[in-house]
């Protein structure tokens, strides 16, 4: 009987301690138990009680980043590293730093993406994707097929971001060859050609079958036009619908001093956030946002003064930001490890501006954008001090330039750096 | 000795103005600067990574006079690679400046940023502007 019931006990105890083990070793806890932020943060400023450290260095211009359900990172390079231009990056001992990087891929270009059993990337001119195991890992790297080509890449905002709904439909941003449409480009007092025949082929974002080979304009449509260029897009989960940061047109004192001083051009036209249907005109090149005086004014190309507003049908943004801050990175948060108010709110990466000179630069750091109901409301700075700090007084002197965003499977946030090649990733560790 | 007095005297008056010459372009010179050049090449001439070339110690800056006036003249629309590294921003041609005003931003920039160069002056421009059609 004593036997029987020490027999009991032990096996109790046994099962008990069992579930305990199970229970807390579960993959979430056993992942953040061993992340640790490095002491300084790698150089950010983050609001209390969140983290940084520093997954990868050494990449050189890291654009967009796609993070896998295991933890993996593939990164875009937009210059070669090493020869190749896709990054794999793998954490082997689970200590947060990716000791396995492995190249390939011999496109340079911006866009990454994660769907559906396939990684989808973009070259300045073509979109190709890599069907993926059931670990996530690319089965044939040589072998990409091409599911979209022949978009037009003529030396300015030729980026090819790209995002998927989920709906099989891949969206491929197209920016304007252009800064303003004007007659000869960037040329004081040069007037706009009226009607823009940039937007043809490109100024929008276009939509074409995530999985049909050899797309081109002909089999995709025009999704949404009037944006003279989107690096960071993302499709919203909640909203169902597609969201994008557009890169406002510069130099309104240049080409125009006599309507715009130093100081309204560095502040002017707003960096916007659109929520788009099929469709839309966002207004490119006819019109800019104000967000100062919250009015959709006509740009001076085609005779606006800087007041004038437009009777066209063009949306209004959702969102508005101090002008040429260079948003090249959208991410919809949808994890569970930052705080509630982080929930289905946006991340922001800030590349930072040039355009504001002779005015002190802008950016250079990733806002959040908080959400009520599918709608933005105020914003503010999550991490900063990318550039630099104080020594920091003109891009070429960026130490580091935020450009893209992904959540991993933990609920952290990824932030990629195209001047520094750093992959950083962002844990919350406050209670 | 009067030999001596009388070159000194004659060459004087010359070493004096070229100085002042040079320094009344470089002024005149960063004016053309930071309303023409700044909001791209920027404060400190280190330009913007990818888009707009940095003016510091490059070879288009520091080279051939003719071929960096042509620059001024004929802006860019093309992606081009300057010591190894790509700018893709267009260059809208400079060619309202007149003759002085490119001699003097051009000075200015070569001796600037760290760059030491020759002076231009508004003749070579001319002798430059004629050959673009």
């Amino acid at each position: 009987m004593k036997k029987t019931l020490l027999f009991s006990f032990v096996t109790l105890f046994t099962l008990l301690s069992r579930a305990n083990f199970n229970t807390d070793t579960s993959k979430y806890k056993a992942e953040t138990s061993v992340i640790k932020a490095d002491a300084d943060n790698a150089g950010l400023i983050l609001p209390s009680g969140f983290g940084a450290l520093k997954v990868a260095t050494g990449l050189g211009e890291a654009r967009h980043i796609a993070v896998t359900a295991q933890g993996d990172i593939y990164v875009k390079l937009s210059s070669a590293y090493k020869g190749k231009t896709i990054y794999y990056l793998h954490d082997n001992n689970s200590d947060g730093r990716a000791e396995v990087q492995t190249g390939f891929g011999d496109y340079t270009g911006t866009g990454i993406a994660i769907k559906n059993g396939y990684l989808y990337a973009s070259s300045d001119e073509e979109v190709f994707r890599y069907k993926l195991d059931a670990g996530n890992k690319i089965i044939n790297p040589a072998k990409p097929e091409k599911i979209i080509t022949g978009l037009l890449s003529r030396h300015q905002h030729e980026a090819k971001a790209i995002a998927l709904d989920n709906d099989g439909n891949i969206f491929v941003n197209i920016g304007a060859y252009s800064n303003s449409c004007q007659e000869k480009d960037r040329s004081k007092g040069s007037m706009g050609i009226m009607p823009c025949p940039i937007l043809d082929s490109a100024g929008g974002i276009w939509k074409f079958k995530a999985d049909k080979l050899n797309q081109t304009y002909g089999d995709g449509i025009r999704y949404a036009t009037g944006l003279r260029n989107v690096v960071g897009l993302d499709w919203n989960n909640t909203t169902n619908s597609l969201f994008v940061m557009q890169h406002g047109r510069d130099g309104l004192h240049d080409l125009f001093p006599d309507l715009y001083d130093t100081k309204q051009s560095a502040e002017l036209p707003a960096e916007c956030m659109y929520e788009l249907k099929q469709g839309v005109n966002c207004g490119w090149p006819y019109i800019y946002y104000d967000h100062i005086q919250k009015k959709k004014v006509i740009n001076p190309e085609y005779g606006g003064d800087g007041r004038k507003t437009t009777t066209e049908d063009i949306i209004d943004p959702v969102a508005a930001f101090p002008g040429h801050m260079a948003p090249n990175g959208l991410l919809f948060y949808t994890g569970n490890m930052f705080p509630e108010k982080y929930k289905n709110g946006a991340f922001i990466a800030f590349h930072g501006s040039w355009n504001r000179a002779p005015e002190p630069q802008k950016g250079y750091l990733v806002a959040f954008v908080p959400f009520k109901d599918g709608k933005p409301s105020g914003w503010e700075i999550f991490a900063d001090n990318f550039a630099g700090g104080a020594a920091f007084v003109s891009p070429s002197k960026a130490k580091h330039r935020p450009c893209g965003l992904a959540q991993g499977p933990d609920g952290s946030l990824y932030i990629s750096d195209d001047s520094g090649g750093i992959i950083y990733r962002i844990i919350y560790t406050g209670k | 000795m009067k030999k001596i007095v009388a070159s000194f005297l004659i060459f004087c008056p010359f070493l004096i103005f070229g100085q002042t010459s040079i320094k009344a372009s470089l002024e005149r010179g960063k004016k053309v600067y930071e309303t023409y050049c700044l909001a791209c090449h920027q404060d400190d001439g280190g330009g913007v990574p990818k888009l707009n070339p940095p003016l510091i110690k490059t070879s288009y800056v520091s080279g051939d006079k003719k071929k960096l006036i042509k620059w001024v003249l004929q802006g860019t629309t093309d992606k081009i690679a300057i010591d190894g590294k790509f700018y893709s921003n267009n260059m809208a041609p400079q060619n309202d400046l007149k003759d002085d005003e490119i001699a003097d931003v051009l000075t200015y920039i070569r001796n600037n940023f760290g760059n030491k160069g020759s002076a231009v002056i508004p003749a070579e421009v001319k002798t430059v502007r004629a050959t673009i059609k």
